[in-house]
């Protein structure tokens, strides 16, 4: 009963403090606190309702005890996030959005291309790619190729549609602005286009992360050696051991929002003169 | 209408292509098969054969299409190797959480335009909720509500509202805040009263935005029913077809289930453009 009265209280104080900080005039620190107290509450909430009602862990482990467990398998997690993220998100990551990226430029030089291909290409964004895992997985084996290849085939067509509708947002003024500079295609290309480019393709690289991970953790459902973050949440919940389960997630909200975190952060080194940017 | 021809080229390229990678990732067996039985190959006889194996590593088009035809209307739709019934099953989930996740979506854009605390809390992690890849808690959402009792379409359906709610917060939340000073100050010159400003400028001025979101989301639920999918076994689905499938090797079922949902979404999103376009024309926005 106490610990309901907990999750309860700590209801109370976080909305109470926050209700306060966001009256407040906003400032760096308010900004920062507010949504750091709304989380801090959430899981003091469900530390108090899974003690106060007795949960059973089997069902719903606590967060002190995915937190024990976390620290108690360190090393397991490590290798996981090795073969998951590095080897295959990271490494189809690049090799997906590499390609995509000159295939756009190809797109761009020709006009029947761009035309063609746009649309096939918005067609085939929406359409639930990650149902080719297990055919993929089929064909490149078992191991972190195939996450990988199902990675590139997830972030190719988002990547390719953003960077075509970039290369073309560049104005017809500052093209003919470029014409008279005698520029030719590469150098307009280079010094012009590009760089106006450069939000739509941060846009398309920042969707792509977070597909990234999806996709070679999906990937892993399919079959996989015996490792991989995507192995130990489907092993792991067959043995209901789902503070290990938990464990996996946190490291995979970790690693996701680290690895957004920093698209975004190279995006607003590279794109520091777009209006989206330029809040002080 | 300009580019029904560069798209028609485009997509006849796709499927020479495919032909083309069919010989290739199949000839390796075709060999093997003429060997053990003592056949030489000639190139017509290879090409027959890559285009008509029982289990090939990548199934012509018109295999998956005899094998759609079969599975669609030439089965009974009740019956379990009906393809339609799968779809249907996969529908219903995917419908049950767009709707959910709307619903929800919706709900906490008003909240997050109207209360400043709400905003300054909940919007961050909600742009954090969605770098969590929620796909991959699927099987333990799945199995976790299989355990209290829930089964069936409801744990499906969570997932896949999980996935549509987001696009659908950010979109509206975006379209609530859209009417600029001078049309709220023009509200208010009418004294109009919140619910006033609400119904009557708020909520029209979003619509674009909603509908934009809400082909994103639906797009964004039929994937994550058929992830949903995965781990209950291999039931019932298009998503269970593509794990039975992978199982056993049966690759032109699991090409056929690929195109089926491809089909899926194509359709529900254009579904929704039609509404969009119906919509915004009869308010006047289009």
């Amino acid at each position: 009963m106490s610990w309901l009265a907990f999750a309860f209280g700590a209801w109370a104080l976080g909305w109470w403090l926050n209700a306060r900080l966001a009256a407040r005039p906003r400032t760096q620190g308010t900004r920062l606190a507010v949504p750091l107290i709304f989380g801090i509450t959430l899981i003091a909430i469900w530390e108090g309702l899974v003690r106060g009602l007795e949960i059973s862990p089997v069902l719903l482990p606590a967060p002190s005890m995915i937190a024990v467990r976390f620290v108690a398998s360190t090393d397991i997690l490590w290798e996981d996030f090795v073969q998951t993220v590095i080897k295959g998100a990271l490494s189809g990551y690049a090799i997906g959005c590499g390609s995509a990226f000159l295939m756009a430029i190809l797109v761009d030089r020709f006009d029947f291309l761009r035309r063609g291909l746009l649309p096939v290409g918005n067609f085939v964004a929406a359409l639930p790619v990650i149902g080719m895992a297990p055919i993929l997985v089929m064909w490149f084996g078992f191991d972190w190729q195939s996450k990988a290849a199902v990675v590139v085939v997830m972030v190719f067509f988002p990547m390719l549609v953003n960077t075509v509708q970039g290369l073309a947002d560049s104005s017809a003024m500052q093209r003919d602005l470029m014409r008279t500079y005698a520029a030719g295609y590469w150098a307009t290309l280079l010094k012009l286009r590009l760089p106006a480019a450069m939000p739509f393709i941060f846009n398309g690289l920042k969707i792509a992360s977070t597909l990234a991970l999806i996709g070679a953790i999906v990937a892993e459902f399919f079959g996989s050696p015996i490792r991989g973050m995507g192995f130990r949440i489907s092993t792991s919940v067959g043995q209901l051991a789902l503070d290990l389960v938990w464990a996996e997630i946190v490291v995979a909200a970790v690693a996701g929002s680290a690895f957004y975190g920093l698209v975004a952060l190279i995006e607003r080194a590279v794109t520091f003169w777009h209006p989206s940017q330029r809040h002080t | 209408m300009r580019s029904v021809v560069p798209v028609l080229t485009v997509v006849a390229a796709i499927f020479a292509i495919w032909y083309l990678a069919a010989i290739w990732l199949n000839a390796a067996w075709a060999y093997d098969k003429a060997t053990r039985s003592g056949e030489e190959l000639g190139v017509v006889a290879l090409v027959a054969d890559t285009w008509s194996q029982e289990k090939p590593k990548l199934p012509a088009p018109h295999q998956v299409g005899v094998e759609i035809w079969d599975t669609t209307v030439e089965k009974k739709i009740t019956s379990k190797r009906s393809l339609i019934y799968h779809s249907w099953i996969t529908l219903s989930a995917t419908l049950l959480g767009f709707a959910l996740g709307t619903g929800l979506g919706i709900a906490l854009a008003v909240g997050i335009v109207y209360n400043r605390t709400m905003d300054m809390s909940v919007m961050p992690w909600v742009i954090a909720s969605q770098t969590i890849p929620i796909l991959a808690i699927a099987p333990m959402i799945i199995v976790v509500l299989n355990a209290v009792g829930i089964s069936g379409l409801l744990p499906k359906a969570m997932i896949s509202m999980y996935l549509s709610f987001f696009p659908v917060v950010v979109g509206m939340v975006k379209g609530l805040r859209s009417p600029d000073a001078m049309q709220l100050d023009q509200m208010r010159t009418w004294n109009a009263s919140p619910s006033q400003m609400f119904w009557r400028l708020r909520l029209p001025s979003s619509m674009p935005y909603l509908f934009t979101s809400l082909k994103i989301g639906m797009a964004a639920s039929l994937v994550g029913a058929i992830v949903g999918e995965l781990p209950t076994g291999a039931v019932a689905g298009l998503g269970a077809r593509l794990l039975a499938g992978s199982y056993y090797g049966q690759t032109i079922q699991i090409w056929s289930a690929l195109i089926m949902a491809a089909v899926l979404a194509a359709a529900l999103v254009a579904i929704i453009g039609l509404l969009q376009r119906v919509t915004l024309r009869r308010m006047g926005m289009a």
